[in-house]
């Protein structure tokens, strides 16, 4: 797993992340991100094989509530910050073709 | 009137001994001559915090009863929504955002009567460990000038440390208070894994971030969990036990407190000054009536990757939510073309590197072929990290540690290196992963007069413990009572 990451391996990264690169970003990025993959690569030399993997520490499990209405957000301060916006819409570009 | 707990200074109040205008104005007035040097805030709230002291003044005037945090002058980490006010998260994707609610700390202080007088830098969405990471400005230590302040949590603690505000609201993923706490000489709070209430505060990695506080003293600390602290219904993660009221446990002195000496946390390499500092205050303890024993903590070396992979991978899911459509820097109108364009290029132009570096490598761990040998592993290895804990609280009620191997570092030393600067960390990210709380305090300045910290570090809802040691070593030292030359 210890390797330099190519460029074809930092696009297609970036890609998933939606994050836009310049050339020398993609280079930087890669000589930075193959550096810390390297450096996490230590984490191989623990034994794992019986253990859990553990992310919630305090053990609180589904926590539920009343299935009741609430008061919320009104429409304009929903659309308060929206870059643009068209009646009482988020307006962005076309998900599909037409 | 700085030199005062909050509980003296709501006495002074009513005593009318001041007014709560001329205390916001006398903390207005540091922000003015200082903050140009320090440059710890992002925004400061003059005129809503004069006309709420101006209400305070009015229920002082009627002998109204006056709640626990009564004209309280504070500043919040730029992460914390604030309802009209500018939140930025320190990044250029949120330089304008206006949130249209508060957050549930900020309700509940302001509930109990504090004042909002602004919101402090930090590393952009908290990832850094010296402010420089900050897309507006760099914070700059007040006890040098020349060096960082610490981070995330910077501007907050050179905040506290100035006297421009009496405490700051801030956040810990993995160390972004306890650090900045100990570079800058004032205390620091990092609560147990859902102890307080998130909602509304901006996420970096949602199983590792707590709310805390950045204080001049331990009681002020105890004073501000018990009011911020509890169940929320907007918040599922935290905790449903009661929340006592913390100001009992000071005062109540330390004898036959078991206090463990992890000896991982005591290597080489730590700066030698630290070493002799934190002698020197588990001498103190142990005067105090604790009796200290070394323990073993086999994990602490996998905790930086493990946490780091653990927040890394939550930030790359957190982080999606910036697209460039509800709120945030927006490609639209600027020549994107597509809805994949206002992604790419929202995000490219809105996010610094470092946000930029902690999405991909999230991003890859978390992707296919990949997820396995990085983001599972580094999940199990926190089981361990967790269980490490468990066993050493079996046998000691606390741990004490080092918060950082050396002081306040050079602004620009480590800043090109983005694995020097995770390796700050080493001593505070390790019990982000496990949810137990931790307490620094001060307790010594180097040669060169820059803050030393020690941390104490107890089981999950420990803060009880926490505040009866951390008030017995402040009763019995005075380094939490020096103030930068500066003031």
């Amino acid at each position: 797993m210890a390797r330099e990451l190519t460029d074809k391996e930092v696009n297609h990264v970036a890609k998933l992340a939606r994050i836009g690169l310049s050339d020398k970003e993609r280079e930087k990025f890669r000589n930075q991100l193959s550096g810390i993959l390297d450096f996490v690569e230590i984490l191989q030399q623990v034994d794992t094989a019986k253990i859990k993997p553990l992310s919630q520490t305090t053990g609180l499990k589904n926590v539920f509530r009343q299935d009741m209405v609430m008061p919320s957000l009104s429409q304009q301060d929903a659309l308060k910050n929206a870059p643009k916006k068209f009646k009482n819409y988020f307006k962005t570009k076309a998900v599909f073709d037409v | 009137m700085f030199d005062l707990t909050i509980r003296q200074t709501v006495q002074k109040l009513k005593n009318k001994a001041f007014s709560s205008e001329e205390l916001v104005l006398a903390n207005l007035k540091t922000i003015e001559k200082l903050d140009g040097k320090i440059s710890a805030f992002l925004t400061v709230c003059s005129e809503s915090a004069l006309k709420q002291a101006g209400e305070t003044d009015k229920l002082i005037k009627e002998g109204k009863e006056l709640p626990a945090l009564a004209g309280i002058p504070f500043s919040a980490k730029d992460v914390f929504s604030t309802t009209g006010i500018k939140t930025t998260a320190s990044s250029k994707i949120l330089e304008n955002y206006e949130p249209v609610y508060d957050a549930t700390a900020i309700k509940r202080l302001k509930q109990a009567g504090a004042i909002l007088i602004g919101k402090t830098n930090h590393d952009a969405f908290g990832f850094g460990s010296s402010t420089e990471n900050s897309d507006f400005k760099i914070t700059k230590n007040p006890w040098n000038l020349a060096k960082v302040p610490g981070g995330s949590s910077g501007g907050s603690a050179a905040a506290v440390a100035c006297n421009m505000g009496v405490f700051s609201l801030a956040e810990d993923t993995g160390g972004s208070i306890r650090q900045p706490a100990c570079f800058c000489g004032v205390t620091g709070l990092k609560v147990t894994y859902g102890r307080v209430s998130r909602f509304g505060v901006i996420a970096y990695g949602s199983s590792l971030d707590t709310i805390g506080v950045i204080t001049k003293t331990v009681e002020d600390a105890a004073l501000l969990l018990t009011i911020i602290a509890g169940k929320d219904p907007d918040d599922a993660t935290t905790l449903p036990a009661p929340v006592p009221n913390y100001l009992e446990s000071l005062n109540k002195g330390i004898k036959n407190l078991k206090l463990g000496i992890p000896k991982e946390y005591f290597i080489k390499g730590i700066d030698q000054e630290i070493t002799k500092a934190l002698e020197e205050a588990i001498k103190k303890f142990e005067d105090l009536g604790a009796k200290t024993m070394p323990v073993s903590l086999p994990h602490t070396k996998y905790a930086i990757p493990a946490y780091y992979l653990s927040g890394i991978s939550e930030v790359s899911a957190n982080l999606a939510r910036y697209d460039g459509i509800r709120f945030g820097y927006s490609a639209l109108g600027k020549g994107a073309k597509t809805l994949e364009d206002v992604y790419f290029e929202s995000r490219a132009k809105g996010f610094g590197p470092e946000v930029k570096r902690r999405i991909m490598l999230g991003t890859y761990s978390l992707s296919s072929g990949y997820y396995d040998a990085y983001y599972k592993k580094a999940q199990q290895v926190r089981n361990l990290i967790k269980q490490d804990f468990d066993k050493a609280f079996e046998k000691v009620d606390l741990l004490i540690a080092p918060v950082s191997p050396f002081p306040a570092f050079n602004i620009g030393e480590k800043a090109e290196d983005p694995l020097q600067m995770w390796l700050a960390d080493v001593f505070t990210v390790t019990i982000n992963p496990a949810g137990v709380p931790g307490l620094a305090l001060p307790c010594g300045f180097t040669k060169n007069n820059l803050p030393i910290g020690l941390q104490l570090i107890g089981p999950q809802l420990s803060e009880p413990l926490l505040f009866q040691a951390g008030s017995a070593f402040q009763k019995a030292s005075d380094w939490h009572k020096r103030r930068p030359g500066l003031l």
